[in-house]
């Protein structure tokens, strides 16, 4: 009895890391993939012209997949259109993580193993610059964004401009400290005078531009600060009250991109970097609301 | 250093343990006494669930529950003008629900342990059931319950994914310790994440403290209750 019992243990254990195995491996089979995809597109791919020089070297394991950092505004039209063109255009994988651009900053300075960063601000790419962690002389200043205000879809009526939310409750923001729309909204409501006395309002700070937009989105705040792009992403739920009025943002609000100087494949990020600065890669972008940066 | 996180945090554990002690007692005695072992399982299995899941899943529910366009968070709006979400209350609620799987299941381990025959004992001596409850029952189960209690405290300091979703994260009065530590963390403030991190320790290693202390007394009574 006791040898049958053991006898089972051991069965189900080995089935058990079989199993563990095989899904291992299954996800590892998605990796290799692209590295036959790199090679075929690197020889019938003639408009890109950096290729022209990894074609002839070996693909080494990092060249098949760049890192991206980029700030919480930007994932939808990345994960939605730009990686899946750029991937289908060079057959490099672009692996892609999404949060307040302060924290992205944070995480790269203490390490993170990124290739492209894609901030919402100048100020944590002048930082990781500084620092010499990102290639200064890579840095492109790509798109502009405008700042607005909005509320849940249902209270659009009571507010018309930036003083209204005086009106509000509860009003949500992102940290001044480390979210870009959030300084964007500081520096703005501080010019008209208003930021004091929405110190008095419950405020709740947001860890990223898009918390804010789904406080607001599910009605837990009254009103709230993003980008114009992420007001359009959620177009039911919120309305855009207002922009920034003329004068009160003396920040452009602009966002920069660069390639960091420890990056694991510079060629594919600057493949990358030149794919965003295309025609297509900016119509793509304007079609979210971004604008484009001639 | 501003010490509001802190007293945020021990304020909602401080309302939240005592919540949650009452609650998690109750169903615990009420799951024991249930006669079918089937539906017993099923109460188990439901009110293990908010320790097993993620805390960001809870937190979802709980926004799914209390948000001002859902049928609950709308009732209380509408009939008593109370809005739960970004509120200080919201902490606590969170901070409950994820801490009463704790209480409820040390509470129901330290309950099933006890021996039946003090509790006949005091049923042929006439005493009324709350009686047995609170005079028999709980000084018996005392140290497991305790240590649940204990644990449960702990968890509901820690509380950081449902907390976000539900109460927000408002300076001076939702931002609890956790919330203040990702907060610097991420505005690059490691300095100020240091200061909230040490007290977070200090906090977490005393309440182990506590446990270890109740956990090796119920080893100790134990002995001398048999003995006697």
């Amino acid at each position: 009895m006791e040898m049958k019992r053991k006898k089972r243990t051991a069965v189900l254990l080995s089935a058990c890391l079989v199993l563990a195995f095989a899904l291992a491996g299954c996800g590892s089979e998605e990796e290799t993939t692209p590295a036959a995809k790199t090679s075929a597109a690197e020889v019938t791919t003639a408009d890109v012209t950096t290729t022209a020089e990894t074609a002839t070297t070996a693909p080494a394991a990092s060249s098949d997949e760049i890192m991206l950092a980029a700030a919480a505004s930007l994932k939808n039209v990345f994960e939605d259109e730009l990686i899946p063109m750029f991937t289908a255009k060079t057959g490099i994988a672009v692996t892609a993580t999404y949060d307040s651009s302060g924290k992205l900053q944070t995480q790269i300075e203490e390490g993170a193993e990124v290739d492209v960063f894609f901030s919402a601000a100048a100020k944590q790419m002048t930082a990781l610059s500084d620092q010499s962690l990102v290639d200064t002389a890579s840095v492109v200043n790509l798109l502009e964004n405008k700042l607005v205000m909005i509320v849940p879809s249902d209270k659009a009526a009571d507010y018309t401009s930036f003083e209204d939310v005086l009106k509000a409750d509860t009003v949500a923001i992102g940290d001044p400290e480390s979210v870009p729309a959030g300084q964007y909204a500081k520096e703005a409501l501080e010019n008209l005078n208003l930021w004091e006395e929405l110190q008095s309002k419950t405020v709740s700070l947001g860890t990223n531009v898009t918390e804010v937009l789904q406080w607001v989105a599910a009605g837990s705040a009254d009103a709230g600060f993003v980008y114009q792009t992420d007001a359009v992403s959620q177009a039911d739920a919120v309305t855009i009250v207002a922009e920034a009025p003329e004068g009160s943002l003396q920040t452009p609000v602009i966002y920069p991109v660069g390639i960091l100087t420890e990056a694991k494949n510079p060629n594919g990020a600057a493949q990358f970097l030149e794919f965003l600065q295309s025609d297509e890669a900016l119509a793509v972008f304007e079609e979210y609301g971004f604008t484009a940066i001639k | 250093m501003d010490w509001s996180p802190l007293y945020i945090s021990i304020k909602t554990a401080a309302v939240s343990i005592i919540i949650t002690f009452f609650l998690g007692i109750y169903l615990a005695r009420w799951a024991s006494r249930l006669k079918s072992g089937k539906i017993r399982l099923v109460v188990d299995g439901v009110l293990t669930l908010p320790l097993v899941l993620p805390p960001t899943v809870v937190g979802f529910f709980l926004l799914f529950t209390f948000g001002v366009k859902r049928p609950v968070g709308q009732f209380l709006v509408e009939t008593m003008g109370v809005k739960i979400v970004f509120t200080w209350w919201a902490t606590v609620i969170a901070a409950v629900v994820i801490s009463l799987p704790l209480m409820y299941r040390s509470a129901r381990g330290a309950f099933d342990q006890v021996d039946q025959n003090l509790l006949y004992a005091g049923r042929t001596l006439g005493m009324s059931e709350r009686r047995i409850f609170w005079r028999v029952l709980m000084p018996a189960a005392l140290p497991g319950v305790a240590a649940g209690g204990i644990l449960a405290f702990a968890r509901g300091l820690g509380e950081f994914g449902a907390t976000a979703m539900l109460a927000g994260n408002i300076a001076g009065k939702t931002m609890t310790l956790p919330l203040a530590v990702y907060s610097k963390v991420a505005a690059g403030d490691m300095d100020g994440a240091y200061q909230y991190v040490g007290v977070i320790l200090l906090l977490s290693f005393g309440t182990i403290l506590l446990m270890n202390y109740f956990t090796l007394r119920e080893g100790r009574t134990g002995k001398r209750r048999r003995a006697k």
